[in-house]
């Protein structure tokens, strides 16, 4: 649990940067985005190894659930909690929510079959080693993505479900590995709510930039409007299912 | 005051339990829980009924033998007490008290509120003892251990086996119980030579007892009566962690 939630924690740390670059001029965004593509196999490894772990780690999560209810055949009449976070009581459904995103977001950004129209959003790349080469425009896609209410009020819940998941996870790595006591339980503690609240409200700030016009695309603003006009019917019954 | 009671009767371990209202009348507010109990049983057996059965010994927060559950608070209220340290003035007259065993599937239930804890004997056989020469006994002070350490020994010490950590955990976990037993020989020289197989060997005995896992909400320690602290779990956790890589790249024998 807490190896698998380690690496994940690492990720999605790691992935948040990434995604802030979208505060930057298009870019920038479309150079890392270019740079991880252009790693090919080395990229399908850290997918793979990235999946392994995500599904060791709700596999795990399973048989933890199920092993601590068995511990307990008979509860109790008069359920008390001292002090165990709302967080903790309730990872594994926070956890199954955070997964159902994890698949939309999938879908949605990375292999993009909810929005086949986004492989019309073209950049090419004006500086460095790759100048000149026409790449998707990954920039666009974010934006466009995003000024839809629905997608946007969507990662923004997910986000926070998953801030909140860490809110109790990102501590609990230390007691599991041995790295906590009582000396260090207050900085622990300390730093996974500022993690937690920090993580969230960066992750927030994406979409609320991209709906409130802070974040803008021209891309967007001229290839957009004849993508919107073939897609737009079945794209909006799709939203409003999700 | 007079309070009214809800408590769990069970026949044994294979039949169904009940709860069952009792009427606890004319008590002092500086009587004890357990006096309160026997009160409640003396009018029982005085209308020939069957008294509850529950489990105490010495009834000053020793010796781990009692063991309510108390409006769902393994101990009942208050921090750092045992079953037997409670008192009925920590109740309003007229309450309504609903007392159950200490619940977990490796505590079946022998009768009412009594529960069979062998599980916490077979931990301990498993590792946690100390191999020592036989003969005169050895000098005081003969082995030096600095102040700090024999301190947090003793406070792991403290434990009394009672299993109200298991019983407040989410997860009817035994961590606090067994971390403040490995943890306690551990930490000290006397300790060091079965060190890597106590942890291993107890870890190893209670999740085949079938406890839950620890997931880290630190309700065992707030139930505790001596509150043993959560930080020995993660010491266990970090002995378990290189004694398991010991025994893999040193090839160390199972049992050795
Ligand atoms: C990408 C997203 C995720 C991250 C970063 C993450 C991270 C973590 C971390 C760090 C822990 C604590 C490990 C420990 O207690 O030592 C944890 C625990 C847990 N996670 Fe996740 N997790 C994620 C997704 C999920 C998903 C999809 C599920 C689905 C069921 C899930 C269910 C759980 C459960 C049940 C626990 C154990 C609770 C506990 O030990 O208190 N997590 N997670
Ligand atoms: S750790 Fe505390 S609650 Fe658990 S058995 Fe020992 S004294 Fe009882
Ligand atoms: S009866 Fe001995 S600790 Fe309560």
């Amino acid at each position: 649990m807490a190896l698998t939630g380690l690496i994940l924690v690492l990720f999605v740390i790691g992935h948040l940067i990434g995604n802030l670059q979208i505060f930057a001029e298009p870019e920038v965004i479309n150079q890392y985005a270019h740079f991880l593509h252009s790693l090919g196999p080395l990229l399908w490894l850290v997918r793979a190894f990235l999946l392994i772990t995500v599904i060791l780690h709700v596999w795990m999560a399973v048989l933890l659930v199920i092993e601590n209810r068995k511990a307990r055949p008979q509860g109790y009449e008069g359920e008390h909690t001292h002090r165990a976070s709302y967080a903790s009581r309730t990872m594994q459904y926070i956890g199954i929510i955070v997964l159902a995103f994890i698949l939309f977001h999938l879908a949605h950004f990375t292999l993009r079959v909810t929005h086949p129209e986004y492989e019309q959003l073209r950049y090419v790349l004006q500086e460095g080693a790759y100048q000149g080469t026409e790449v998707l425009d990954v920039h666009a896609m974010m934006v466009m993505g995003f000024q839809k209410p629905l997608v946007s009020l969507f990662y923004i819940f997910a986000v926070g479900l998953l801030a909140f998941h860490l809110r109790h996870g990102f501590g609990s790595i230390f007691q599991t590995l041995g790295l906590r006591n009582k000396y260090w339980a207050g900085t622990i503690e300390k730093t996974t709510i500022t993690f937690a609240v920090a993580y969230f409200l960066l992750n927030a700030a994406i979409p609320l930039s991209v709906m409130s016009g802070v974040v803008d695309n021209e891309n967007v603003n001229s290839i957009g409007e004849s993508a919107e006009v073939l897609t737009l019917p079945e794209d909006a019954s799709s939203e409003s299912t999700e | 005051m007079n309070v009214t009671l809800k408590v769990w009767r069970q026949k044994n371990a294979d039949e169904a339990g009940y709860f069952e209202t009792l009427e606890a009348r004319n008590l002092n507010p500086d009587m004890s829980f357990l006096e309160m109990l026997d009160v409640v049983n003396n009018e029982l057996e005085a209308d020939n009924k069957m008294p509850v059965a529950f489990d105490h010994d010495c009834r000053e927060g020793i010796c781990g033998t009692c063991s309510l559950t108390i409006n769902g608070q393994p101990h009942g209220p208050g921090e750092g007490v045992a079953s037997c340290q409670v008192y009925m003035r920590s109740f309003k007259d007229g309450d309504t008290i609903t007392i159950e065993p200490f619940r977990a599937k490796p505590f079946p239930v022998i009768r009412d509120l009594v529960v069979d804890r062998t599980a916490f004997d077979k931990i301990i056989q498993s590792g946690g003892f100390v191999t020592v020469r036989t003969g005169s006994a050895p000098d005081a002070n003969a082995i030096p251990i600095p102040k700090e350490t024999a301190d947090l020994a003793m406070d792991a010490a403290a434990c009394i086996g009672c299993g109200a950590c298991v019983a407040a955990c989410k997860n009817a976990s035994a961590m606090l119980f067994v971390a403040a037993k490995a943890s306690q020989l551990n930490m000290l020289p006397q300790g060091k030579a079965e060190k890597d197989t106590r942890v291993l060997k107890m870890v190893a005995t209670m999740d085949e007892a079938g406890f839950g896992n620890c997931t880290n909400q630190y309700e065992c320690s707030a139930a505790c009566p001596k509150l043993i602290s959560e930080d020995f779990i993660g010491q266990m956790n970090r002995d378990y962690l290189f004694a398991s890589l010991r025994q893999k790249f040193l090839r160390r024998k199972k049992n050795a």
